[in-house]
């Protein structure tokens, strides 16, 4: 996929270039870009490591599983058909506690031990449950409660508050999150999907 | 909202003592992780940072947005953040690329770094995680998911330009 979308960029540059009389500039701007984006990971190397040091504190500390007891009560209202002792149901509050601490290296493994299990749960049937539908819908419109990555890039290119957007990012993913859970649970409804055939 | 930083480090530290956890050392290994994480992203980062310069110095980029504008226009975005909301749900890299490109342009405390900000933040690369998270089960059949999960995308670029004009009265 992103092999497609690199090498149309770079094509539709370098035809755009030569109907439009560019390509000077795109000659030049091509070699003092990688130039300058090795700057942009250097610039931001100091913050991404202090940061994700932190992150490891919070772990060890046990953050992750403070959010996930927090959340338990109102995610168990959402996958109803879960029991809250499963091992499907605490990877699910794990993931999504991990994802809004921004910790998505910890978070993808509880999310896919989460599907593994939905997926034994749903008999190795080849409809999506209405539970994996709900959990992937919730963790594409997942809550960060830091966006710390883009306070970086926002601080390297010399914003005067880089984390001044953050009441902004929570209204936004919380709008999203919203409506993805309100959608997947109507078509929840609706699409009622077949019996399983036993394997 | 910018002290939220210094605050939190001083939280996870002093919930680290009382947890007996040996912070500096935890402190250091997480600091190579992220050194490491850098490392993993660095070649596709400077990838596509270079091809969305590319797509830029040869004015390429400047005719898809004026081709966009009406769109655009019609809902309210600034003209610059269109390449980004049609990329975002797709690579991630390529979106940072795409920020980086507009920080360097219109600054990061401009109305379309801000929109692009708040956007890149509220959303995730949704058709890497569809993939990722079904691609470990059976499932052939997903229902409802993608395009719920694009919609809740839509949402979240509609709420960051309205989120946006009310905090910052841009």
């Amino acid at each position: 996929m992103l092999s497609y979308i690199w090498g149309g960029m770079i094509a539709a540059a370098v035809i755009f270039a030569l109907f439009t009389g560019n390509a000077e500039s795109l000659s030049q701007g091509t070699l003092n870009s990688a130039q300058d984006a090795i700057s942009l990971l250097i610039t931001m190397a100091g913050i991404l490591c202090l940061w994700s040091g932190i992150m490891e504190i919070a772990e060890r500390c046990g953050f992750t599983n403070l959010i996930s007891k927090i959340l338990s009560p109102v995610l168990s209202k959402l996958f109803k058909g879960l029991s809250a002792k499963s091992k499907a149901y605490k990877d699910i509050c794990m993931n999504i506690s991990a994802n809004m601490l921004g910790l998505g290296n910890a978070a993808t493994p509880f999310g896919l031990s989460a599907m593994r299990e939905l997926d034994t749960l749903n008999h190795g049937s080849s409809y999506a449950s209405n539970e994996m539908v709900l959990f992937v819908v919730m963790n594409t419109a997942s809550i960060q409660i830091i966006p710390a990555m883009i306070g970086t890039l926002r601080q390297s290119y010399g914003s005067q508050t880089p984390f001044d957007i953050m009441p902004c990012v929570w209204i936004s993913s919380a709008s999203a999150l919203a409506v993805a859970l309100i959608l997947a649970i109507i078509f929840n409804g609706i699409s009622k999907k077949p019996l399983n055939k036993s394997p | 909202m910018n002290f939220i930083i210094p605050a939190f480090i001083a939280i996870t530290v002093a919930a680290g003592f009382i947890k007996k956890v040996p912070v500096f050392s935890v402190f250091a290994d997480g600091a190579k992780k992220g050194l490491l994480t850098l490392y993993r992203i660095a070649p596709t980062l400077i990838g596509l940072i270079v091809a969305v310069d590319m797509l830029k110095a040869s004015s390429a980029m400047e005719t898809l947005c004026s081709f966009l504008s009406p769109v655009a226009q019609t809902l309210g975005f600034p003209k610059e953040i269109i390449p980004m909301v049609l990329l975002r749900p797709v690579s991630g890299s390529g979106s940072t690329a795409l920020l980086n490109q507009l920080y360097s342009d219109c600054g990061p405390d401009s109305f379309a770094g801000r929109v692009a900000s708040v956007l890149a933040g509220s959303t995730e690369t949704t058709f890497y995680a569809v993939t990722l998270y079904f691609g470990s089960t059976k499932v052939k059949n997903i229902r409802h998911t993608l395009w719920v999960a694009l919609t809740a995308d839509f949402t979240a670029a509609v709420m960051a330009v309205l989120t946006v004009r009310i905090f910052f009265g841009m």
